[in-house]
């Protein structure tokens, strides 16, 4: 009796359906606090990037760098120093102005010394900040960088106030479109419309992000209308559900992710040329996708997104040709194979490659064992220490083609022909040049078979059919809620 | 009997001393960097050393351990690496949800399987017992995240009445919150209902047979009488090291419902402090938790002094 009763006021009270102006987005992971010019967490831009923190420039859904706090600027012809011009009348969340000491603050905060910001290369090649006047603000660089624009619009970039920055771990004091109300740890993030927006008010009142982490939870939470809109659900096999059902839309998308069988290339036998070879040849991106991904990704040649105007598609260099790897193989003094590792970090598109990948090697006599393990332990072997043979990981960053220049990234690729081409990309200033210059570095390490190339991560969105304006693509990890809506709503 | 609890409260201080050392010798020796971790595939390692300077991971071992333990006394757990907020606040706020649904849980579980238990006992052998016993054995045999996943199938994603995840926090009134812990509750209570309930059944079966009993019969009392005047308090003593023992286990393993429902609990501040390697966190964790372990085992020992006056006997002499 007693049971029956608390039930009927559980279902009085129990929400009812229709849409509020607050919208509810599902994201899968918490971000470790809210401050993104400290730590690497894609996680911390998926909440905050472009709702509570703008930069300069904003990046906005189809990777394009548009005017934020600065409305427009002017690059000097020798392309080393530009000139901000920023938005009059904007305030910080807590009241106070923004003006350009807030520019010098930032930029000299994250490239001080004890700085934590994770990229704080960005800000290596500045090296005068002058400020003209209260809105002018003139950055000069050691030469030109074609990249640096698109840089300063990242999350790492943000614009913070010196009387707030210490704290916006915890309690983040932007410019943006909404502002902070509460973390409720565990659960989630609230944000508010900010009313005091300086740019074209939102249209929603407000955005609860709630953290998900478990893919079978997200179907359920989904399903039972907690969640309006799960910018990236983390489980490609259930989206057949979700298109089948009317109240849905699935969008599926890019991210700026390439997925990549990453080798060791310090380590024999995979020094040798002819093995890394023969491994691309042995993988079957297509079974790889299928399998993995439920048919969800693009196949793609060479470590560059495929959405970018300046993808090569290189996926027919080395193709699904068994025969040739075995031949090799040979070739390479392998007719019998050998055994290796291959070191598997935790996300599930990881291990489900990574078990493909297992079963396509051992065609060609590579026998792998598989080793799974958490972040912090790959991070730990596998980046920091390069103890390992392969390894299969997604890189998030956008235009990241640079880390191969390095030759002391974990996959250890020491090229000075490679290196001379970034180093030309640092300092060219004719777009036409550059973007020859990049297909020029795709091409180089596809041949070279750096890696095993394999798939651009998918994002996968699942929103109420109501919902507009979610992003499609994650050129940046940004869940840019300045224009989404409610349909019905407002 | 204050004799008895001074020896129990001295093991309970020895105990928690010994686990805050071995619970820092492990984390010790659990390989990867949180610095690192935090600065992802793309950091410099100048800002991962930039950062370790600010975690204080740069001191000595031995230096470590007496400011983590000379801390936590003072009450002071440190700041949370990944999170940047105490640890104390982070295990308050969990704890706010952890607590209610572990009492919440245990609460369902006891109104469910006392009276099962004892109607089984007394009409054992009955097609009630019968299917009661059956119905236990099917609970202690279904797997809690099962049962949960088919609850939100029903009430969350067919009827609508709950919802499937998350937790409003207290602040937002008192009914919503127990609302949001019902389904979580029912889902950990079942299971622990159905061994409860084998549990009290057997206990109370045992107790019938005793001397004390028969007398109580032959003064002219009913067996049910009999059993309710002076069978329940004894036939309590098993059940209530059982409630002691799934305490600790809900508080703890409360990490798979955890997941299931989105609850920001202890469990799973736990496991993604391991999986961020936010160690500071793990370790204050791990310890409340055996000092909650250790607890509990002391109040269920005094408990029996109350229940049975035996004991206190015994602790006198």
């Amino acid at each position: 009796m007693k049971i029956t009763g608390l039930l009927l006021l559980f279902y009085l009270t129990s929400k009812t359906t229709a849409l509020a102006v607050i919208l509810n987005v599902g994201l899968q992971l918490e971000p470790p606090n809210l401050d993104p010019t400290s730590g690497a967490a894609a996680a911390i831009d998926e909440v905050v990037y472009g709702n509570i923190f703008e930069g300069l420039v904003r990046i906005n859904k189809d990777g394009d760098v548009l005017p934020g706090l600065a409305l427009f600027w002017e690059i000097s012809t020798d392309g080393r120093s530009y000139v901000f011009h920023l938005a009059e009348g904007v305030k910080f969340h807590d009241g106070s102005n923004f003006d350009a000491e807030d520019v010098k603050f930032s930029f000299n905060r994250a490239r001080a010394e004890n700085s934590t910001n994770a990229k704080k290369y960005i800000f290596a090649p500045i090296v005068l900040i002058d400020i003209l006047d209260p809105l002018t603000i003139m950055i000069t660089l050691d030469h030109a960088r074609p990249d640096f624009l698109f840089n300063i619009g990242l999350g790492d970039a943000v614009i913070v106030a010196p009387e707030s920055a210490s704290d916006n771990a915890f309690n983040p004091v932007g410019t943006g479109p909404f502002r902070f109300k509460k973390w409720v740890r565990g659960d989630r993030v609230e944000l508010v419309k900010n009313d005091d927006y300086w740019g074209l008010e939102p249209r929603l009142e407000g955005a609860v992000f709630k953290f998900i982490p478990d893919p079978l939870s997200a179907y359920t939470a989904m399903m039972a209308g907690d969640i309006d809109t799960f910018p990236n659900y983390p489980a490609p096999e259930n989206l057949f559900l979700f298109d089948r059902d009317a109240r849905f839309d699935v969008v599926v998308g890019l991210t700026a992710g390439e997925t990549i069988l990453a080798i060791n290339n310090k380590k024999t036998p995979f020094d040798n040329i002819l093995v890394r070879k023969a491994i691309a040849h042995a993988i079957n991106r297509k079974e790889i996708i299928n399998g993995a991904m439920f048919g969800n990704a693009e196949p793609i040649g060479t470590h560059f997104a495929p959405s970018h105007p300046d993808y090569v598609d290189l996926t027919g260099l080395y193709p699904f040709d068994l025969g040739k790897a075995r031949a090799l193989m040979k070739e390479a003094g392998y007719e019998n194979g050998f055994e290796a590792t291959l070191k598997l970090p935790p996300p599930t598109y990881a291990r489900r490659t990574g078990e493909l990948i297992s079963v396509e090697l051992g065609r060609i006599g590579i026998k792998l064992k598989i080793e799974n393990m958490e972040w912090a332990q790959w991070i730990d072997q596998v980046l920091r220490n390069r103890n390992f043979d392969l390894t299969v990981v997604s890189h998030v960053e956008p235009m990241d083609i640079n880390i191969y220049a390095n030759p002391n990234y974990y996959f250890g690729y020491d090229n000075a022909d490679f290196q001379e081409i970034i180093a030309k990309i640092d300092e060219s200033t004719d777009a036409a040049e550059t973007s020859r210059l990049y297909k020029e570095a795709e091409r180089k390490i596809a041949e070279d078979a750096v890696n095993g190339y394999l798939y651009q991560l998918g994002k996968f969105g699942v929103w109420k059919k109501e919902v507009k304006g979610m992003w499609t693509n994650y050129p940046i990890r940004s869940n840019d809620l300045r224009d989404v809506y409610i349909e019905g709503a407002n | 009997m204050a004799h008895y609890i001074l020896k129990r409260l001295l093991s309970l201080v020895i105990t928690l001393l010994v686990a805050t050392i071995i619970i820092f010798l492990i984390i010790e020796v659990v390989p990867g960097d949180p610095a690192a971790y935090m600065m992802g595939l793309s950091g410099s390692s100048e800002a991962a050393d930039a950062l370790r300077i600010e975690l204080g991971l740069d001191k000595g071992a031995l230096e470590r351990y007496f400011s983590w333990v000379g801390g936590m006394l003072s009450g002071d757990f440190g700041i949370s690496y990944t999170y940047r907020v105490p640890v104390s606040q982070l295990i308050g706020e969990r704890t706010l949800v952890s607590v209610p649904l572990t009492v919440y849980a245990l609460i369902l579980s006891t109104l469910i399987a006392v009276p099962v238990g004892v109607i089984s006992a007394s009409r054992r052998g009955s097609i009630v017992d019968t299917s009661l016993m059956g119905m236990a054995q099917v609970g202690v045999a279904i797997p809690n995240f099962w049962f949960a996943i088919l609850m939100v199938l029903v009430f969350s994603t067919s009827l609508g009445w709950f919802s499937a995840v998350g937790f409003p926090g207290w602040d937002a009134g008192f009914w919503p919150c127990i609302k949001a812990l019902t389904i979580p509750a029912v889902s950990l209570a079942l299971p622990q209902a159905a061994i409860l309930a084998r549990v009290m059944r057997s206990s109370v079966l045992e107790v019938m047979q005793e001397d004390y009993i028969r007398t109580a019969r032959a003064k002219g009392l009913s067996r049910r009488q009999a059993l309710i005047r002076h069978g329940l308090r004894n036939a309590m003593i098993p059940v209530l090291t059982i409630l002691g023992l799934q305490f600790s286990f809900l508080l703890a393993g409360g990490i798979i419902i955890e997941s299931i429902f989105s609850l920001p609990g202890l469990g799973r501040l736990v496991f993604q402090s391991i999986a961020q390697r936010d160690l500071i966190v793990v370790k204050s964790i791990v310890t409340l938790l055996v000092l909650a372990v250790v607890l509990i085992t002391f109040l269920v020992d005094l408990i029996y002094v109350l229940v049975d006056p035996r004991l206190r006997e015994e602790g006198r002499g």
